[in-house]
């Protein structure tokens, strides 16, 4: 860091060719965000009903556990552990970018139609049995088909949407809208359905960590960490579009392009999240406001939300799978927990 | 002999001129708001466009700061089609104030200003000494530096205004495209706004706006564009343009012009239906 002759007017921090505006807060708080979730995540690794200490947890993810302790960590309990962060994570930033787009807290996944047009493809291909949708189910795999049934309807509401430009309040509107439609036809086909289909096809209404192995974990991962190289890399020239369209080409940005890969990240980050556990509600409501909060930034940082939504969808499971009764998916108590979480923030901001 | 004459001082304006429309023709989906137009921007005055209501100005504005591309023309910037400038270079020569920006709640004033040098960053580089100094120049200029760590959404309308104004000064511009940068401010917050641009055009800056109130244009402007669906009716000094016929002719308004007691442009004093002495009442503007 070089010291500045006079007051600066943002201190920066500069080492050779890099340089950028050093704002301790953010950085302290997202510091703190990180080390509570691998706190978390090695905690709910070693709670279970083989309780194993915390160092032991720490010491097999590195490397250098015991035997014992590496089977139920790394066959058993890695796997559920690593799906929450992966699928925190993706929701997190995913409502992050969705609400910068939209200028609007409103925004995020939910409410654009991802998870509910996964959530109508998986109950379609599971109740509708026969020729073309076991075909499907045969080919691609239900996951995989409730993906592009999530990533279908997020594009229609985008386009539906795109008038001359990207209005928000029309995008929410809009994917409210489809949002419904997705809804009824799940109503739809889950009232016409056999009964033993609708209990397979809850399953992919509620979101859940329940028996996630390496396969499911694996694919989510890989896409969720390369979509957020790609996010990383956009990420600067997102930045201007917070002051809307007009002022981002003024300042040089290519606002519609840099808005569509950005919109695209969001939707496939949203989508990875959803093959891996179903549609967990709220996390990416809540997490990009509760991040904004905790960080004093006027719009939702994206490493902090992806953290936060880490933190408490890996919390929310804890919670469902020890402190409750038994068979409570982890998406209802995300709702449950941030919820109130966020209410509280409201209410403390308004008392300042 | 003539010809060439006239070539030759063309291809001078054009040279020295900031920004230049030639044969612009540009609109809306289907619709056709601005057919054919030429206009050249001068340097180092301010320039201001004038209209009623829906007749083109902003979109004229916004085809001059590549906002709008035209159909058919070009638009030059410094001699260059601006079309074909990458969209960081445009900005880095040409600052673009829109219509009621907004900021995101809780943004501090040095932050808005300092996403001004957003053209001259990249990924790696994005907070240099020579941003910062910039940025304080901005500030400096403007009026705003005590203000540098308040949140946009806590200022008065015309300190807003100064803001953003500062953030298009922080691209390091001397040329300022304004659209409407008076609207919803009353008049002492809009003659202190204007003072400000005329503070930036002594110092050096050329720019151009569009106004709504005719006498603000008019005392403010060295050079005003009077346009009337889609096409310029008339341009150049206040003193030569503003007329009574010109201002029936554009608005459909009758209106008196009388010196300004306190400039030396011409002052216009708009006559209603109602509320006039009897000697005006029911005549034609003149």
């Amino acid at each position: 860091m070089s010291a500045e002759p006079k007051a600066a007017v943002l201190p920066g921090v500069r080492l050779g060719r890099v340089s950028f505006v050093w704002r301790p807060w953010l950085v302290a708080v997202t510091l703190l965000l990180a080390a509570a979730t691998f706190l978390l995540f090695c905690l709910s690794i070693g709670i279970g009903d083989f309780p194993i200490g915390l160092p032991q947890v720490i010491a097999t993810i590195f490397g250098h556990g015991e035997p014992v302790d590496e089977f139920v960590i790394m066959d058993l309990r890695l796997p559920r552990a690593l799906a929450g962060l992966v699928v925190g994570v993706a929701l997190g930033v995913s409502g992050a970018i969705t609400q910068s787009i939209a200028r609007n807290p409103l925004a995020s996944p939910d409410v654009l139609g991802i998870t509910s047009g996964a959530g109508a493809v998986a109950v379609f291909l599971v109740t509708v049995s026969g020729g073309t949708a076991t075909a499907i189910v045969d080919s691609v795999g239900l996951s995989a088909a409730a993906l592009g049934g999530g990533l279908g309807t997020g594009l229609l509401v985008y386009f539906l949407a795109w008038r001359r430009g990207l209005d928000g309040f029309r995008l929410i509107l809009i994917g409210i809208s489809v949002t419904a439609v997705m809804e009824a036809i799940t109503t739809w086909l889950l009232a016409t359905a056999d009964i033993r289909d609708v209990a397979r096809a809850q399953a992919w209404l509620v979101g859940s960590l329940d028996d996630r192995g390496w396969d499911e974990v694996r694919t989510a991962l890989w896409c969720t960490l390369a979509l957020l190289a790609v996010v990383s890399c956009v990420a600067f020239q997102f930045k201007p579009l917070h002051f809307g369209d007009e002022v981002a080409a003024g300042l040089g940005v290519r606002y519609a392009r840099v808005r569509a890969v950005m919109l695209l990240c969001a939707v496939l980050l949203a989508g990875a999240a959803v093959s891996a556990a179903g549609p967990v509600p709220f996390v990416a409501l809540v997490a990009p406001q509760v991040a904004l909060r905790l960080t004093r930034c006027p719009t939702p940082p994206l490493a902090a939300s992806g953290l936060v939504g880490a933190l408490l969808l890996i919390g929310a499971d804890l919670v469902a799978r020890t402190a409750l009764p038994v068979g409570l998916p982890v998406g209802v108590v995300t709702a449950a927990v941030g919820g109130p979480f966020l209410v509280h923030l409201l209410v403390r901001a308004n008392v300042r | 002999m003539v010809a060439q004459d006239i070539t030759r001082v063309k291809s001078a304006v054009a040279q020295v001129a900031r920004l230049t429309a030639e044969d612009v023709t540009v609109g809306y989906g289907g619709r056709t708001v601005i057919d054919g137009l030429d206009v050249t921007v001068p340097p180092g005055v301010i320039t201001t466009i004038i209209g009623p209501n829906g007749c083109g100005k902003s979109t004229l504005l916004r085809t001059l700061s590549r906002l709008l591309k035209p159909t058919r023309g070009t638009v030059l910037l410094d001699g260059d089609d601006i079309v074909r400038l990458r969209t960081r270079d445009v900005a880095k020569k040409l600052g673009l104030l829109p219509q009621t920006p907004v900021a995101p709640e809780g943004l501090t004033v040095a932050d808005l200003v300092a996403r001004g040098r957003h053209p001259h960053q990249s990924w790696l580089r994005q907070w240099s000494s020579d941003d910062d100094a910039v940025v304080a120049r901005a500030l400096a200029m403007t009026g705003v530096s005590d203000l540098a760590d308040r949140p946009v959404d806590t200022l008065s309308g015309g300190q807003r205004q100064r803001v953003w104004i500062s953030m298009t000064l922080a691209q390091g511009t001397d040329l300022l495209l304004l659209d409407e940068p008076t609207t919803y401010l009353d008049l002492a917050h809009a003659i202190d706004v204007l003072d400000l641009v005329d503070d930036l055009h002594e110092a050096g800056c050329t720019v151009v706006m569009v106004l709504h109130d005719l006498n603000l244009a008019t005392r403010y402007s060295d050079n005003l564009v009077v346009m009337k669906e889609g096409a310029i009716l008339a341009q150049g000094h206040p003193r030569d343009v503003i007329t009574t016929e010109l201002l029936h002719e554009a608005f459909g308004l009758r209106a008196m012009v009388i010196d300004d007691p306190v400039g030396d442009r011409p002052l216009i004093v708009p006559i209603g239906r109602t509320q006039v002495q009897p000697n005006y009442r029911g005549k034609s503007g003149s």
